[in-house]
């Protein structure tokens, strides 16, 4: 559960970028996390509507891009994506696979008003 | 009033991140080895650990240990202070891993100058303590075989960021139905040609290796 802290981070860095661009308030915030990335999007909605009150981000909207991760089978140079269970390659069963991304977790963007 | 869209890109942890780099600076200056120790509850971290103090005893090898639990209690620090090693307890207050804030402020109570290596045993968890970097040098992950083999392949994130693997409890392995081949795969495919050690705490079987390479990275 470390959603809370997650949460904060993402407060701290929207406002931030909304105060330098002279917003009146934050409409929506859009966030990209990878496959391999272990983090539960309705926790940090659940955070986000307590933590954003009176703020610049009160009430925005948070979306989620949840981005795959890739693959490279070293064998057969396949490249696939992970779809659900960590799993050798899907062409040629090698387990000799090199993850290439997958870790992915920033903000992307915000939208505000001025 | 207009609407208008800022490109932003930037990593959510990265104030943790700033904070990591600077307790990296303080190891750095102080020429001390930081290892972040991750497990999952009762894997065995403390064990480890006072096997490592012990193996070490007479190689005048200054050690500090942080210990990280969720609840108020010094049990596993205790420990550490009796072996004669330096500890501080760091209680996260329920929260379910360490950060850099928190190190930076353990960090005070150690007497940084005179430690030659530092251990921090993060709380029992295999998800969240993956997502933050604490500035130590070596991230260190003990899974310990009565947890099963398809560790790599349900908890992904924590296997791509460790720079070394103990496999603890090996002398369970004839009570237990795990498949190493499986579970080394899956941590192949995660980090490849990741720096194993296969160890029992209990046997002290291996733990030689592990303290050959810990000696080589530590300066006294």
């Amino acid at each position: 559960m470390h959603e809370l802290s997650v949460t904060e981070s993402v407060l701290e860095i929207a406002c931030k970028h909304a105060h330098k661009a002279r917003a009146s308030r934050v409409t929506d915030i859009y966030i990209v996390i990878g496959r391999l990335s272990s983090i539960v999007d309705d926790s940090i909605q659940f955070y986000w509507d307590i933590i954003s009150k009176d703020t610049l981000c009160e009430k925005a909207e948070l979306h989620f891009k949840r981005v795959p991760a890739k693959l490279l089978c070293l064998d057969c140079k396949h490249e696939y994506h992970l779809a659900d269970d960590l799993m050798p390659c899907p062409k040629c069963s090698s387990p000799r696979i090199r993850v290439l991304s997958g870790d992915e977790f920033h903000l992307e963007s915000i939208e505000i008003e001025r | 009033m207009t609407q208008n869209r800022i490109k932003i890109v930037e990593k959510i942890l990265d104030a943790n991140d700033r904070l990591a780099n600077e307790n990296r600076q303080r190891f750095d200056q102080a020429q001390i080895f930081a290892i972040n120790l991750m497990a999952s509850p009762g894997a065995g971290k403390t064990s480890f650990i006072l096997a490592t103090i012990n193996a070490l005893l007479d190689d005048d090898v200054q050690i500090g240990v942080i210990e990280g639990d969720t609840a108020p209690v010094t049990l596993d620090a205790d420990k550490i202070l009796a072996a004669g090693m330096p500890a501080v307890q760091i209680n996260s207050g329920g929260n379910c891993h360490l950060d850099a804030v928190m190190i930076e402020n353990a960090l005070d109570q150690l007497p940084l100058e005179s430690l030659d290596l530092l251990i921090v045993e993060n709380i029992g968890n295999l998800i969240c303590p993956a997502a933050f970097n604490l500035g130590t040098h070596s991230n260190v992950l003990i899974a310990s075989v009565p947890e099963g083999d398809d560790k790599p392949y349900k908890y992904p994130n924590i296997y791509r960021g460790l720079d070394v693997l103990i496999i603890n409890k090996i002398d369970l392995l004839p009570y237990l139905d795990f498949d190493m081949d499986y579970f080394r795969q899956g941590v192949e495919m995660l980090n490849p040609g990741l720096k194993t050690f296969v160890v029992s705490c209990k046997t002290g079987e291996g733990i030689e290796d592990w303290l050959v390479w810990l000696k080589s990275k530590i300066t006294t």
